[in-house]
């Protein structure tokens, strides 16, 4: 008989010896950088290109994400219909995204169709129409999403406590808005594409099955000429203004029987040295599903369906934010929890055996999210659009290894003090 | 092509192996035969109250998610009206883990009476974020009770009501288990950086022992063919009139299920698709239209819903969306607009399949459904399908005594 209460022997995460696969660089003839993560086990490819289109740059609001979209609505040859077709014709995904530093657009098709596929993606890139009708549209259908989704109490809260933090006229805190879907003219779109998607702001990122002549194919679309000629992007100063209040209430629905529970505090970005050490101390607190949040608030008091805490990946300056939607009489004791499951991290050290827990899980979550093509480019193109290289992605494997119960406790201190965050529910 | 290998144990539990050793991750996934479908309609929602309680600790395990954490992995699980699911992912070198945890709670749960209590209120907060605190949060809960009359897809998975998980008593949650949760309900699959022989030992060890169980026969009530359109009106606080409307469909092992997969396709896949362009682009009567189904395994429901444009009327959007309904059961399709849809799930599959995740997973429903190898079947299965099939479908499908339709009105 197996003795059942004994668990089998494990391997442990520092034990683990991660390593992040190359990435190539190639340069295509009017010098686009090209990052390249082959690998021939399945059928499939990714190719992502990426502009300094987001909402960074934008000098009128939803501006950056309108173009983004209606650059694939109707080019000078092809309707949107043609364009939809034809991409929809070869089982093909081509995504656009507009986030608040980058607009992106990637294409996902099996290896055997990009040669049918390059010439329309082309099309959208190079020669997207921004027709008055796409424009209406777009509007129409945008106004009538978000009316929707005002009456969700997480939405509201989400649009709130980024305003808060950062803001409403600084990029990370402005929201949509009514007025300004309405605001939107075809003009002002197609001069930010001109400005923004150009040859020599464009960066390319190819993962998957490659065919052998990948490079010459992306040379022939995208590295023969100056399209939209070269163009000085240069990234404004934006002055955070955080609210001077810092707790809020607010009722959007009389009838809710949950409330979105938000608390936040400013947090450096990425590049100071307490970023990496924030990653495991944030794990414990509210970043897996043993968490200290979810553990007491979840798991002993069944307060909400998930509770967590997250630190925004923003370049200029992150944040730490808990976000829940909590039964409608426990919003105040769900805050009261939160603020309780901060300051015990604050005041006694993490148990060796937990901390070795996260330290273990943390491990294993990377070493999954480096599965495949796919996810490798993933973690190339986050440390590239950042100006940074591999010793980044190792010094945070070192971090997660290495960290001690002294300094987490010391990084509580300084961040963890209830007067610093703000707080919201939205019923 | 999916390579794997299966054998069954001695006490019915059936394994299925996938090696790729081009990760260093492996997957364990148990699939249970039971779903919301098998519940009393006087207990609905109990199959997924009972998956939150398969967490809260087992016979000789008191904590099922704090080891696994610690040997690196993650797991989550889910409930559908079908079937139970539950996974584990961790690095390969750990998988003694996963047999570990999963076997013991095969074995018996812990039936701790402070995991139920608290459980029923997770379930809750659940059930509000999901289906109340929503706008059209409680259509699905509608158009359900609307489209059958007698079969248990009229409940939705997380349940009938409130009330039924709150009332949930421990001995019903016992019983559940010893009836359900036996190796002879269940698949048990293993992927990644595994072997064969070392799938065989480790399952041998830890699952060999568990008392078989007996196959419970499923004698569902069969929903008898509808005969005449069903329609419901809905006043509720919300921004935007909508309208979905419901037709019964093959159920996912019916041989007749592809053809109306790719009818729903047609009409609802993708931005080329006919009601998309038609009713969103050009009329502009909708803001955003879709069509499609659970691929449930009894009959189901292939759903169209849109919502429309303000200011549009409710029966010049719905004479638009029977436009083009009567036209795709008029009128051929198209080659080109076949083969578009068949690209569509040529690419749906391979990329599903990438993820070592999804074809564990997969394996597991294609064996409920009945083997594995239909798994490798699938594509094939679509790539027959005529033109002439889509026709004699769409016939059937759309059918208007065969139609539910709920018209969702704002009342601001």
């Amino acid at each position: 008989m197996i003795n059942r209460k004994i668990a089998p022997e494990i391997k442990d995460a520092v034990d683990f010896d991660i390593t992040l696969k190359p990435c190539e660089k190639f340069t295509l003839d009017n010098g686009i950088p090209v990052y390249v993560v082959k690998s021939d086990e399945q059928d499939t490819l990714q190719l992502e290109m990426v502009f300094p289109g987001g909402s960074w740059f934008e000098t009128e609001n939803l501006v950056a994400s309108a173009a983004n979209f209606l650059m694939k609505n109707g080019s000078s040859k092809h309707s949107a219909l043609e364009i939809n077709e034809s991409i929809d014709y070869h089982g093909a995904y081509l995504n656009r995204n507009s986030h608040h530093e980058t607009a992106t657009y990637t294409l996902h098709c099996l290896t055997k169709h990009l040669t049918q596929l390059l010439p329309v993606m082309q099309e959208v890139i190079l020669d997207p129409s921004f027709s008055e009708e796409e424009l209406a549209t777009f509007q129409q259908n945008m106004k009538q999403r978000l009316a929707v989704n005002l009456q969700k109490c997480d939405f509201v809260a989400n649009r709130h406590i980024d305003k808060y933090l950062f803001g409403e006229f600084h990029p990370y805190g402005r929201v949509s808005s009514m007025e300004a879907y309405d605001a939107l003219q075809t003009q002002t779109l197609h001069a930010f594409y001109k400005q923004h998607y150009t040859y020599n702001n464009c960066k390319i990122f190819v993962a998957g099955n490659l065919p052998a002549n990948m490079i010459p194919l992306l040379n022939q679309y995208f590295g023969t000429t100056k399209w939209n000629g070269e163009t000085t992007i240069i990234r404004p100063q934006m002055p955070i203004l955080p609210a001077e209040e810092k707790k809020f209430r607010i009722f959007n629905d009389e009838n809710g029987v949950q409330g979105a529970v938000r608390v936040a505090r400013h947090f450096p970005n990425r590049y100071h040295p307490d970023f990496p050490k924030m990653l495991v101390l944030n794990t414990i607190f509210g970043g897996y599903f043993g968490s200290r949040l979810m553990s007491n608030i979840r798991e002993e008091k069944g307060y909400t369906y998930g509770i967590s805490s997250q630190i925004y990946n923003f370049r200029q300056s992150s944040a730490i934010n808990i976000h829940t939607e909590a039964g409608r009489d426990v919003c105040e004791a769900t805050i009261k929890e939160i603020y309780k499951e901060l300051h015990t991290l604050q005041q006694e050290e993490v148990p060796e055996e937990e901390l070795h827990l996260v330290r273990n899980f943390m491990i294993g979550s990377i070493l999954g999210d480096l599965d495949g093509a796919f996810q490798i480019i993933q973690r190339w193109k986050n440390l590239i659009l950042n100006d940074l290289d591999e010793n980044y992605f190792y010094n945070n494997i070192r971090t997660i290894k290495t960290i001690t119960a002294g300094e987490l406790q010391q990084l509580a201190q300084q961040y963890f003090t209830p007067e610093d965050f703000y707080e919201l529910v939205v019923i | 092509m999916i390579h794997y290998n299966k054998f069954t144990l001695a006490n019915g539990l059936r394994v299925i192996v996938h090696e790729d050793h081009t990760t260093p991750m492996a997957v364990l996934n148990v699939m249970y035969d039971v779903g919301a479908r098998d519940e009393d309609p006087k207990k609905t929602g109990f199959a997924h109250l009972f998956e939150h309680l398969m967490f809260g600790g087992s016979i000789n395990i008191p904590d099922y998610d704090e080891p696994l954490q610690m040997a690196g992995g993650e797991n989550n699980a889910f409930t559908t009206s079908d079937l139970t699911n539950y996974y584990i992912t961790l690095p390969a070198e750990n998988i003694e883990t996963a047999f570990w945890l999963e076997s013991d709670r095969m074995l018996s749960l812990a039936f701790d009476e402070k995991s139920l209590d608290v459980q029923r209120k997770v379930v809750s907060e659940e059930f509000k974020e999901h289906y109340i605190n929503k706008p059209y949060g409680d259509v699905w809960h509608k158009m359900r009770d609307l489209a059958y009359s007698t079969h248990p897809y009229k409940w939705m998975t997380i349940g009938k009501e409130l009330s039924h998980i709150e009332d949930a008593k421990l001995e019903d949650v016992k019983a559940f288990f010893f009836k359900y949760y036996r190796p002879v309900n269940a698949i048990l699959v293993v992927g990644g950086h595994v072997t064969l022989e070392q799938v065989k030992t480790l399952t041998e060890k830890w699952f060999g022992d568990i008392p078989s169980g007996e196959k419970v026969p499923r004698k569902l009530p069969v929903e008898p063919k509808q005969t005449a359109a069903h329609k419901l009106e809905v006043k509720a606080s919300v921004p935007l009139d909508a309208l979905y409307k419901c037709y019964h469909m093959p159920g996912r092992v019916e041989k007749q299920y592809y053809a109306v997969d790719l009818i729903s396709d047609i009409l609802g896949g993708g931005a080329s698709s006919r009601l998309n362009q038609v009713l969103v682009k050009e009329k502009k009567l909708f803001s955003n239209i879709d069509c499609y189904h659970f691929g449930t395994l009894d009959a189901g429901l292939l759903t169209i819903e849109g919502k429309l444009v303000k200011g549009v009327k409710m029966k010049d959007a719905e004479k638009a969306v029977q436009i083009e309904i009567d036209k795709i059961q008029q009128e051929i399709i198209p080659e080109r607009e076949l083969q578009k849809v068949k690209n569509r799930v040529e690419s749906m599959l391979a990329f599903e399949d990438m993820e070592l995740l999804n074809r564990a997973n997969n394996l597991a429903f294609y064996e409920l459904m009945g083997d594995a190898e239909l798994m490798n079947k699938e594509f094939s299965n679509y790539e027959a399908i005529t033109t002439e099939d889509l026709h004699r479908e769409a016939q059937e499908l759309f059918d208007e005594k065969n139609s539910n339709t709920i018209y969702y009105y704002a009342d601001k």
